[in-house]
């Protein structure tokens, strides 16, 4: 267990390092020239080559990677250029929004995938599997960002049904306070209702339609696991002794299942954070995703950079704890 | 697989030759085999209609300028403007009063380029990094596929965002950024079939006739991988052009007045409650054809696991 749990350590220290080798590799291939972008194209040269040592620019490479790193690690990403405040701050700020999409999307995409993976299975060939597997098909092949628009056109605009772009109607503004910075849960503890249904129906489209994307790819993956378990002989054995198929199926066979869902439900987590790039761009939702979008225009390099180093964090920390927790679901991990 | 169906064959035919169960060259046998896999390939309707997109995208983007008049993809008639569908603009024109019929025909040409200039730069950059690893093994082995996994464990879509924005606007930018983040699995498939066949009799001979390192992976061992590489990649590429619409619709992919797919929904947006095809039918293009290569390359799978 231990060397395990080193050995995973390693893995994510390398990966650590080889991603910030590659935002400081984006950093320096920019074509903007940070210099200039400080002094100006009037700077004499004697100033431009002044700032230029100031801001390190004149150490050799790995030294100037080896600052960088230190940095980051510090938690500094510099400052923004549009908020001018640290990135970091701004980071904080807009993630809490993005992982109550990705949370809620995921908790649909598993709690709705998952027995229609398993309904795949146990009808392999049949109607029900074909249904469901065009189904994740579509999902597959579906952009996001105009399924976004499909939807908000039919379900907002025509059917009116839920609540339009952004986390709230501008009359729901600020009434809470920001404890979590997810606006439903903040919602809730401050005891204000309206805030919360309000901030529910707006959350509601932006997270089904994320939540579809990762059902798809959930129900394919518990088809496929379900398929072995079912072929193994201890669930003709429970069978001959006489349980019912449903407590076989449903908790026998998919009880081992689990086991390889932890993994694949957090790599869908860290799918879901980057669809939500493109998500949150079609709702106006004031996350990650529109954060870093906005940078992006706006040329705001350590903006973007500090969000990506952000998002792999999250990926390679999510494969970490996925790593780490199978052999506290699968006894047979732990005696390896 | 059944060698011959009932009725047979007519003897001396191709099908007979294609069929035969003792095939007299090495030709004949390998095209045997595809025509058997083909045979398997086309009972499956839905990989069969798979095929049947991929094969229209692929005639839309070469007979362009036959099916729609190039012109108009990009000629701004602005009293036109938002026109919906009729004989003379089947799709309705857009904002700019463009015919949208027109520059989705065209927008083919560019999500076709994509698609094939990230399988160009993907599939020999994921070869050159897999088949030493899994040739040599060893130091090399560890070190190569250590690489790999760091990539792996980048958010895609992300990181190709962080390119296109360092690198600047445009399809070109885009394919980088793309092919960047796509590479790791085919390293890890070239690892794994290279394995599989590493220690076979036959790349012993070619070794101990002489034969170089280079020359052995060249010629007896990428041949070996190259029809996984061509299933994965086929499956890959509904994730491609989803990716580079995504990055078009972001404003990192072509740039405007080029008729990219994801771009055009993006301008639509604007318009969306009014005039919704000009958002909505693009996007559709977009939906179809990454549907068609995600049917093609499941039937390409299917086929190829009912071989072995």
């Amino acid at each position: 267990m231990a060397n395990r749990a080193a050995r995973s350590l390693l893995s994510v220290a390398l990966t650590f390092l080889g991603l910030t080798c590659v935002t400081f590799f984006i950093g320096r291939v920019i074509p903007i020239d940070p210099v200039l972008a400080i002094v100006g194209d009037k700077a004499s040269a004697e100033t431009y080559a002044r700032v230029r040592a100031e801001i390190g620019l004149d150490l050799p490479l790995p030294v100037q990677y080896w600052r960088y790193l230190t940095k980051v690690l510090h938690g500094d990403f510099g400052n923004s250029v549009i908020t001018s405040r640290p990135v970091l701050h701004d980071l904080l700020q807009v993630f809490p929004a993005t992982l109550e999409l990705a949370l809620l999307a995921l908790l649909i995409g598993v709690v709705a995938g998952v027995p229609m993976g398993v309904i795949a299975a146990t009808h392999r060939g049949r109607w029900q599997d074909q249904v469901i597997r065009f189904l994740s098909l579509l999902g597959y092949s579906m952009p996001v960002f105009w399924l976004g628009l499909i939807g908000l056109l039919l379900f907002y605009a025509k059917l009116g049904w839920v609540e339009g772009p952004g986390r709230l109607d501008v009359a729901f503004d600020d009434i809470v306070g920001p404890v979590t910075g997810m606006v439903t849960i903040d919602s809730l503890l401050a005891g204000e209702y309206e805030v919360f249904w309000n901030a529910f129906w707006h959350l509601l489209l932006p997270a089904s339609i994320l939540g579809y994307l990762s059902l798809a790819y959930v129900a394919r993956m518990t088809r496929s696991f379900m398929l072995a378990q079912l072929r193994q002989e201890y669930v003709l054995a429970t069978l001959a002794k006489g349980l019912s198929p449903w407590r076989v199926v449903w908790v026998h066979a998919l009880g081992n299942v689990w086991v390889q869902l932890v993994t694949v439900i957090a790599l869908t987590f860290g799918s879901l954070l980057e669809g939500a790039v493109l998500t949150e761009t079609v709702f106006a939702w004031p996350g990650l995703g529109l954060y870093m979008k906005n940078s992006l225009f706006n040329a705001d390099l350590n903006a973007v950079l500090g969000a990506t180093v952000l998002v792999g964090v999250v990926y390679i920390g999510l494969n970490m704890i996925s790593d780490l927790i199978y052999p506290l679901v699968d006894p047979r991990a732990r005696d390896q | 697989m059944a060698t011959a169906p009932v009725p047979g064959p007519v003897p001396g035919s191709l099908r007979a030759w294609l069929l035969s169960p003792a095939p007299a060259s090495r030709r004949q046998a390998r095209f045997g085999r595809w025509f058997r896999a083909w045979l398997g390939f086309r009972r499956n309707p839905l990989a069969m209609s798979g095929l049947a997109i991929v094969a229209l995208l692929v005639l839309m983007a070469v007979f362009a300028p036959l099916i729609a008049d190039q012109q108009s993809a990009t000629l701004q008639v602005l009293q036109d403007r938002l026109q919906p569908a009729s004989w003379q603009h089947p799709f309705g024109t857009d904002e700019l009063g463009r015919d949208i019929f027109a520059r989705v025909v065209f927008g083919s040409r560019i999500t076709l380029t994509i698609v094939v200039m990230v399988g160009v730069i993907v599939v020999p950059v994921g070869l050159a990094i897999g088949l030493p690893a899994g040739y040599f093994g060893g130091v090399v082995d560890t070190v190569l596929m250590r690489i790999t996994d760091i990539f792996l464990a980048f958010p895609r879509l992300v990181l190709a965002l962080a390119f296109a924005a360092a690198l600047g606007p445009g399809i070109e930018n885009a394919v980088i950024a793309i092919a960047l983040t796509a590479w790791p699995p085919y390293a890890r498939l070239a690892r794994a079939e290279t394995l599989t066949s590493r220690r076979a009799e036959f790349i012993q001979a070619a070794e101990l006739q002489g034969a170089s390192h280079l020359r052995i992976i060249a010629t007896q061992i990428v041949p070996l991988c190259l029809p996984s590489v061509i299933i994965r990649l086929t499956l890959d590429m509904a994730g491609i052009i989803l990716t580079a619409a995504g990055l078009g619709f972001l404003g990192l992919g072509a740039q405007p007045p080029a008729p990219e797919w994801g771009a055009m929904v993006s301008s639509g947006r604007q318009v969306l409650l009014d005039q919704w095809w000009v958002a909505t039918i693009p996007g559709l293009a977009i939906f179809i054809v990454s549907l068609g290569f995600n049917l093609l390359g499941d039937g390409l799978r299917d086929a190829s696991d009912a071989r072995s």
